[in-house]
């Protein structure tokens, strides 16, 4: 086996904390660590300035505070091609896509990794909470220690090859722990807000970002019986079971988004949190990704995330002739949107996950909810 | 691991010799240039050395050279001086588009404050054709900029030829020649210049020292206001040890010029040889015969900048390309641009090696075998 020194490990570094924590660790670790920062959305100002500036700012600091060499690689491209044109796509379709889950498959574990091992690598590392583990020659993902932050709901597009070159330093520690490791170490993003949202819309408004791209078209809001309740500002601005913005005043409950027609331009609405409309008790699942050994014909039961940092929920995977699966639920679900993943786990393990095209209820599609 | 520095036209390292006299300075020379006491002359005594070198490396008179922070103040000072100065007779100032930012940005500048630019392109082998700056010349053109020597190729620009088109013209030609001086004769007259910028750091001076020649008569307006320093055209207290370094590096660069011409032509014949030999493809980007003999531009088909940079470095060879954008990732060369379009590969997959004092030839010829086999790897 080769040395701690040898080996070496590419970090991708945001300029966060947590990947500033991921190369700290593993340089203490004894690695040959190095810092490479990806720019992958071009929002340079007049003044030739752009937020990318001073998160790579950052990266240079806390590397320089590391005593690691720092670099810059421009996805742009990649990113445009493969993440944000299926992004449009999906809200084209009326349905609300998950880039980061994309992002991960195609730029920072596929056109990120390339890069790193053309530099040599043996590893490239980030500060995803989740973990790799190596059964026999195969390699598991497991989730992160810290519940809260657990990130495979993102990851479950990695095959068991890309995990084999991966390593996720955080994946067994705690948020807390992450900041005080930066802290005790002084490093200079201990104390830098956590990026929230979708990276490349960053701080600003989704509404508008989103307008700049498609061309929105309002239309009517109608409850499901078609009784008009107001004007939609374009369906590609809601997502199910969404509450705000619907500006439907009145007596009673609160309004909730319960679906779309995308034809008609329809947006549906119905009140109550818990309203019948929002409750499915099963799905179709396409683009799906084992990590491990595909499932044999045979159902199965396990555990279903739908959206990030839901708690799970019992499931039953019937796996179809076509290569997609239906997912039946233990109990109804509500606001299961198209569009999202659904990731599949075995206790710690994540098994994989897919892209939710079809909600059921009572084994027939929701047609309603686009 | 052996490091090697091909990156001498970013940078270069300081001869020992400038120390020694940079070091003495700032022992010995504490006195403010402008005292009128024993102190203050010692030190002006030791600028005014600096100034008539410089001056007589270059053909001007001791009065036209103006010590600046370095090439980026001289070049704002030359085009935003004069702009400002010079708008009643007009507001149109021509430049090339393969200037360095410390023009280009400077005329973008202008623009926003009232002047029109025209920013002309380059040929195929980086070159500026005369005659389009003839056809772009206006009654209210006020200013010529072109620099002398590329930067990112080494192609010299014809810089005299335009001196002469443009004599009997009211615009004043500046020439950004920081990255000339060292290995080119530059004499202010036979260039027909108004204005011309150096930098102490390319030739193995100090950072932080440049030079603006001002041609008497050359009406400018300063781009900061303070003492009499520099007349007035470059207010505040001399960077003294700077200049002083810049002066002795000055004298080195001149006596060893020749010698190091050849020296710089064999490592890049050299270094182009055992690319040759090891059978890897390139281009070389700008003209061949006409480029200054310490830098080479080269495009390797089938690789990008950044994995060439990357692992260049980390096989411990420096070299650069373009110009890094401020989040670090490597933007398209404007002057790659300029001679081959946007959609040319060759804007993402060229690098520019430059030699000079830190190298030798046992260097060169590690340096190239380690390309070649990086190339070799990426391009598989």
């Amino acid at each position: 086996m080769k040395n701690k020194e040898d080996i070496r490990v590419v970090v991708g570094m945001s300029g966060g904390v947590d990947s500033s924590v991921t190369a700290l660790l593993l340089k203490e670790q004894g690695y040959d660590v190095i810092g490479i920062f990806m720019k992958n959305w071009d929002d340079t100002d007049e003044s030739g300035m752009c937020t990318a500036t001073e998160d790579f700012d950052d990266v240079v600091r806390v590397c320089n505070q590391l005593d690691i060499p720092y670099y810059a690689v421009n996805f742009e491209k990649q990113y445009w091609d493969k993440v944000f044109t299926y992004f449009l796509d999906e809200y084209k379709k009326g349905r609300t896509p998950n880039p980061d889950v994309m992002c991960n498959k195609e730029i920072k574990f596929k056109a990120f990794l390339d890069h790193a091992l053309a530099l040599g690598a043996d590893y490239v590392a980030t500060g995803h909470y989740a973990q790799v583990e190596k059964v026999g020659d195969s390699y598991r993902m497991l989730r992160g220690v810290d519940e809260n932050k657990d990130q495979t709901y993102f990851l479950n597009q990695l095959s068991d090859e890309v995990l084999s070159k991966v390593m996720f330093p955080l994946g067994h520690l705690p948020k807390k722990e992450v900041r005080k490791i930066a802290t005790e170490h002084d490093l200079a993003t201990a104390n830098k807000k956590d990026s929230t949202g979708i990276c490349f819309i960053g701080e600003r408004n989704f509404k508008d970002f989103l307008s700049e791209y498609l061309p929105a078209q309002p239309g009517n809001m109608t409850t499901l019986n078609g009784e008009i309740k107001g004007k939609h500002d374009g369906l590609m601005y809601y997502t199910l079971g969404q509450r705000q913005g619907l500006g439907i005043g009145g007596a009673g409950e609160p309004w909730f988004v319960v679906g779309k027609n995308v034809e008609e331009n329809v947006l549906y609405v119905e009140q109550g949190y818990h309203h019948d409309a929002l409750y499915a008790d099963g799905l179709i699942a396409s683009q799906l990704n084992w990590i491990n050994e595909e499932p044999d014909n045979k159902p199965f039961s396990c555990t279903a995330k739908f959206r990030y940092r839901q708690k799970d929920s019992g499931v039953t995977v019937h796996p179809l002739e076509d290569g997609r699966v239906k997912v039946t639920f233990d109990q109804p679900e509500r606001a299961i949107t198209p569009g999202q993943a659904v990731v599949f786990y075995q206790d710690e393990v994540c098994l994989g996950g897919g892209t939710i095209d079809i909600i059921l209820k009572d084994e027939k599609q929701l047609d309603y909810v686009g | 691991m052996k490091q090697i520095y091909l990156d001498h036209a970013a940078t270069t390292p300081m001869d020992p010799a400038v120390i020694d006299e940079m070091t003495d300075s700032l022992k010995n020379l504490y006195g403010n240039p402008s005292s009128i006491h024993s102190f203050g002359r010692k030190a002006r005594q030791a600028l005014d050395k600096v100034r008539r070198t410089t001056a007589k490396v270059i053909g001007a008179d001791e009065k036209e050279v103006t010590f600046t922070s370095g090439g980026t103040e001289a070049n704002n000072l030359a085009l935003i001086g004069t702009a400002f100065r010079n708008k009643s007779k007009g507001n149109h100032i021509i430049t090339t588009k393969i200037e360095h930012h410390a023009v280009l940005h400077a005329a973008e500048y202008l623009e926003k404050n009232g002047f029109r630019v025209t920013y002309l392109d380059v040929d195929k082998d980086g070159m500026l054709d005369v005659e389009k700056l003839k056809a772009s010349l206006t009654q209210e053109t006020i200013l010529v900029s072109v620099m002398m020597v590329n930067n990112e190729t080494g192609v010299f620009q014809p810089i005299s030829e335009i001196g002469q088109l443009i004599k009997d013209h009211q615009a004043y030609f500046h020439t950004d020649a920081v990255q000339a001086l060292g290995l080119t004769n530059i004499h202010v007259d036979n260039l027909s210049v108004d204005l011309l910028t150096v930098s102490s750091h390319k030739i193995n001076g100090p950072k932080g020292l440049g030079v603006l020649y001002v041609k008497k008569g050359t009406k400018l307006d300063s781009r900061q206001h303070g003492g009499e320093q520099e007349r007035k055209r470059r207010p505040g207290t001399e960077n003294v040890a700077g200049i002083i370094g810049f002066g002795k590096a000055l004298e080195i660069a001149e006596e060893k010029k020749q010698v190091r011409k050849e020296t710089y032509l064999s490592f890049k014949e050299l270094f182009l040889k055992i690319l040759d030999k090891n059978e890897i493809s390139y281009y070389i980007n700008g003209s061949k015969n006409n480029t200054i003999e310490h830098i080479i531009n080269l495009s390797f088909p089938g690789t990008n900048v950044e994995s060439l940079l990357t692992n260049f470095d980390l096989e411990g060879i420096a070299a650069s390309s373009g110009s890094a954008c401020s989040a670090g990732s490597v933007e398209p060369s404007h002057v790659l641009v300029s001679m081959y379009g946007s959609e040319n590969s060759r804007i993402i997959n060229s690098i520019r090696f430059s030699f000079g004092l830190a190298n030798d030839l046992s260097q060169v010829e590690l340096a190239a075998n380690k390309i070649a086999k990086i190339v070799k790897r990426l391009t598989k």
